[in-house]
């Protein structure tokens, strides 16, 4: 079997405006419901009280919502988690209260008559909720940091600025989808979207290697050549890597229930737009910052004699 | 010719042996166990006791399947849980006649079910989270401002003693937030004070000034000493929760600290949280007060007192062994000025008895209060929640100077313990605030084994049947590797006895989705050699040595994102940070040297390779 049946070199960079736009497009709505909407933080970034019951019957939620009123607990969602059986109820937090919200909340529902099973119970302090909020902006500060200094030390600034931004802009946009649909921004989703920062820049790095092999090997293409060579002989490979990936998220959200449901969203959206902006956006980015076949032939002159070549690609 | 020399087969054999071993007990999985452990840290576990928990089981015709012995615990295992729960009844009467003076906490606990010889290599079972198992979680916070203001007042009284002592007239002592203020008259005098708080008080900061006609000083805690008042603090807080959950009768108990002033505790397998929170958030204080002879001998107004209508100025409360007294409410020491207490013997008499050990403030106020005081009783008081307990109320003998202060009198060697350990570490040296809670049911905890494995599972099925049948024996050879990946991530997460949680397995799940990417760069690029003329066995070696560098590449920028998780993630996020890092670091060894080492075994002799079998190489224009 071979999917990837390609004679010439697709002239990927004569698009590469349109896939500047589009993607500048997707950012912008992006942004645009981002400070519009915002995120829907869960309870690990703001504070307050999770819990999860279980009922033996259908729950009413009319109900347990009235009942949780008129017991004082004010501004308190209530919805069925994964069937309707089981219910989730978020207590925000409040100034000056203790942390018997959970029992007090389970005092009320069992006041109603049949007694719910708890299943799971999470109580965060404002105080936490602002420290992880806090380290979690300082993880994917040190993640950016981290892969910039990585790439121009292993092929040139150029390089590791267009890798960044392609890569960032997939972050804002994954964002941007938690942003609109209101889907629960949680800590596994953070790390969810930190993995993909991590493995999406490992796509540009593999066009980006083909990039440089072919500036040193063929003399007279010029650089939107040389880039359509590379993306083009390392299409195949990046699409069956990131559908085998995909293929392992897509059983997360089909067979990992509730708990991993976002987890393996925020990895599909990263999945899918890492290929295209990576490959699509990065690129044309290097192309206009200006990167040329002398930069890496004055390179190789520095070298000593017999030096191995600075990395091979595929 | 593709050949690996002896010792790169060698490694790729260990590891895959060694990785097997390790991911064995897995298989085995867990079966229903008893522990026993001591709740008194003088009470040591022996041979004598295991033979008695042993007695105790035959009797009541429970054949246990194992029993094993260490230190801190003996553990039995059980059949099933029925017998579990039956053999935990058992034991607990067998060890603890009486219940409300447990020497022994029984809990049930789950045991490696592997055969022995694994469990000495230590090769056990992955050791899953509380999202797995099911459990509490609490983070805690100490406060370290209360533990310096406790601190700060009684570096005050101290000073007062000591001014005293010394004859120097001061206009007062007062603590103003976290500094203690010393008012003077005169210079001289104050210039003389600092002389001597500076060869008393070596923890002090001090600070001159004036404020009207007065001139004061200014004393704050040197930060070293701050620093080591937290740490005391913290230290002893942990303590006293160590002590505190022994009650609840929990397996295997995490308390941890975290940063500076936090403490994790973990309960697998607690449900009731209500009764775990009222536990931990306990605070007892020690108080020593002199006892109202005069008013306890008179049967009439013990009689009354005990009807709640206690004389003026006392308190009614029953001493250990049922004995009513009367009490005065007027503190003469607390459990501040104790700095440790140890069980021993009367050097005399040989009876039991408690060593307690004052600091030099109380020691001087436990010397004035004892030679004022001679012949009558004086009370030694538990406050917990608001409710006092007399643990003892000796006489006074003779006066007794530094600070060193024996109880006893009426106690057995066990009660001495028991009130040496209360003493101790009776009380929490800081307040502490609940600031996280997680309560997982057992219920949800194996329901997301059941979807983490399930997800892993189906996804890796898809991937290996794609990977086959594209790439055909390289892709069998691919999916070998990738299976030596999950068996290495495994093995070591079992070794590491790393914590396991369900964003953990997600990462399994996600770092097998990712680590296909190498055999994928690899396999490609061998069918690009082939493609480009090469003979198949240049193609192999050169695929796999091109590939080499872009695999490298990748998995790095990968590593970065997973150790910022892991240095910045908390909870759930560090469980996904620590496998992902470990996945991606068993992966990079998996695809390129095991997956190399299978290629070789297959083709690498044929000195006439003709073709591999890698799928279909297209040509263009062929």
């Amino acid at each position: 079997m071979e999917f990837f049946r390609i004679k010439k070199d697709i002239p990927f960079m004569r698009h590469a405006l349109v896939f500047n736009i589009i993607s500048l497009i997707t950012f912008l709505l992006a942004v645009f419901f981002l400070a519009t909407k915002g995120l829907h933080l869960s309870i690990e970034f703001t504070g307050g009280t999770l819990i999860e019951v279980s009922y033996q019957q259908a729950a009413d939620l009319e109900k347990i919502r009235k009942k949780l009123e008129t017991d004082g607990f004010t501004d308190t969602q209530v919805i069925n988690f994964g069937s309707s059986r089981d219910v989730l109820i978020r207590v925000p937090i409040k100034a000056g209260e203790t942390n018997k919200v959970s029992e007090n909340v389970k005092a009320s529902l069992d006041a109603l008559g049949d007694t719910p099973e708890i299943k799971r119970v999470e109580f965060v302090g404002p105080q936490v909720g602002k420290e992880l909020a806090e380290d979690g902006a300082l993880a994917l500060l040190l993640v950016i940091i981290g892969i910039v200094i990585y790439l121009a030390f292993r092929f040139e600034w150029r390089f590791a600025v267009s890798a960044i931004i392609a890569n960032l802009h997939d972050v804002i946009i994954i964002l941007g989808f938690f942003a609109f649909f209101q889907w629960e921004f949680s800590l596994p989703v953070l790390a969810a979207v930190l993995a993909v920062l991590g493995y999406s820049v490992n796509e540009s790095v593999v066009v980006f290697d083909r990039v440089r092999e072919t500036f040193k090997k063929q003399r007279g293409l010029t650089t939107p050549e040389v880039i359509n060579h590379a993306i083009t002989s390392t299409i195949s490979r990046t699409i069956i890597t990131h559908g085998s990936t995909q293929m392992m998220v897509t059983s997360m959200l089909i067979f990992g229930g509730a708990a991993l449901h976002y987890f393996a969203l925020a990895l599909t959206i990263g999945i899918l737009f890492g290929i295209y902006s990576s490959v699509l956006v990065a690129s044309p980015l290097v192309m206009w910052l200006g990167v040329s076949r002398e930069q890496f032939v004055k390179k190789k002159a520095e070298k000593p004699e017999g030096a191995t070549e600075d990395g091979a690609c595929v | 010719m593709n050949k690996y020399p002896l010792w790169k087969n060698a490694t790729v054999v260990i590891a895959l042996v060694l990785g097997l071993l390790y991911t064995l007990p897995n298989f085995f999985g867990e079966v229903p166990a008893v522990q026993v452990s001591s709740v008194k840290a003088t009470i040591k576990l022996d041979q004598r006791l295991q033979s008695r928990v042993e007695e105790s089981l035959a009797a009541a015709g429970i054949q246990p399947t194992g029993l094993f012995f260490d230190q801190n615990s003996i553990r039995v295992r059980l059949a099933d849980t029925d017998t579990q729960l039956k053999a935990k009844d058992v034991i607990e009467k067998a060890l603890n006649p009486d219940p409300a003076e447990a020497s022994y906490s029984v809990a049930l606990n789950l045991l490696s079910a592997s055969p022995d010889w694994l469990t000495g290599m230590h090769a056990l079972p992955m050791y899953l989270g509380l999202d797995l198992r099911g459990g509490v979680h609490f983070l805690l916070q100490v406060d370290m401002k209360g533990a310096l203001t406790k601190r700060l007042d009684s570096v005050g009284a101290d000073l007062r003693t000591l001014m005293r002592d010394k004859n120097i007239r001061h206009g007062g002592i007062q603590r103003e937030g976290n500094t203690l203020v010393i008012r003077f008259r005169e210079v001289e005098i104050r210039d003389k004070a600092r002389a001597v708080l500076m060869d008393n008080q070596p923890d002090l900061d001090l600070l001159e000034g004036q404020s009207g006609s007065d001139f004061k000083l200014t004393a704050t805690l040197k930060p070293t000493a701050q620093k080591r008042i937290q740490e005391f603090a913290i230290k002893q807080n942990m303590t006293t929760l160590h002590n505190r959950i022994n009650e609840l009768g929990v397996a295997e108990p995490v308390i941890q600290q975290q940063g500076a002033d936090r403490i994790v505790v973990q309960l697998p397998g607690v449900q009731d949280t209500a009764k775990a929170k009222d536990i931990l958030g306990r605070t007892a204080t020690l108080e020593v007060r002199m006892v109202d002879d005069e008013n306890s001998a008179n049967a009439t107004v013990l009689a009354s007192a005990e009807q709640g209508q206690p004389p003026a100025g006392t308190e009614y409360y029953v001493e250990r062994g049922g004995r009513g007294l009367l009490v005065k409410k007027q503190v003469v020491l607390t459990g501040e000025r104790l700095t440790d207490a140890q069980a021993g013997f009367d050097s005399q008499t040989q009876e039991p008895a408690v060593h307690l050990t004052l600091d030099s403030a109380g020691a001087r106020i436990f010397k004035d209060v004892t030679r004022e005081n001679v012949g009558k009783r004086m009370a030694i008081l538990l406050i917990e929640k608001g409710k006092g307990e007399v643990v003892t109320a000796p006489v006074i003998r003779t006066e007794i100077g530094g600070g060193r202060v024996q109880i006893s009198g009426r106690m057995t060697t066990v009660e001495a313990n028991d009130v040496a350990l209360l003493l101790r570490a009776g009380s929490l040296a800081a307040p502490m605030d609940i600031i996280e809670e997680r309560t997982i049911g057992p219920s949800l905890g194996a329901d997301n084994i059941a979807k983490g494995f399930n997800s892993t599972l189906w996804g890796f099925m898809a991937i290996a049947i794609f990977m086959t049948a594209y790439y055909l024996l390289f892709g069998f050879v691919s999916v070998t590797a990738l299976s030596a990946n999950l068996l290495f991530l495994v093995g070591l997460l079992s070794l590491l006895q790393a914590t396991l949680t369900l964003p953990g397995i997600a990462a399994v799940a996600l770092t097998l989705g990712m680590a296909i990417d190498a055999n994928v760069l690899i396999n490609e690029r061998v069918r690009e050699e082939l493609r480009n003329g090469a003979t198949p066995q240049a193609a192999i070696t050169a695929g796999y040595e091109r590939a080499w560098g872009t695999i490298l590449d990748s998995n790095i920028t990968t590593l970065i994102a997973g150790v910022a998780l892991l240095i910045f993630g908390s909870g759930p996020v560090r469980g996904f940070a620590v496998v992902h890092c470990l996945g991606i670091l068993t992966s990079i060894f998996s695809s390129v040297v095991v997956s190399r080492a299978l290629v070789n075994v297959i083709y690498g002799s044929r000195r006439k390779l003709e073709a591999v079998s890698i799928g279909q190489v297209w040509k263009p224009g062929v």
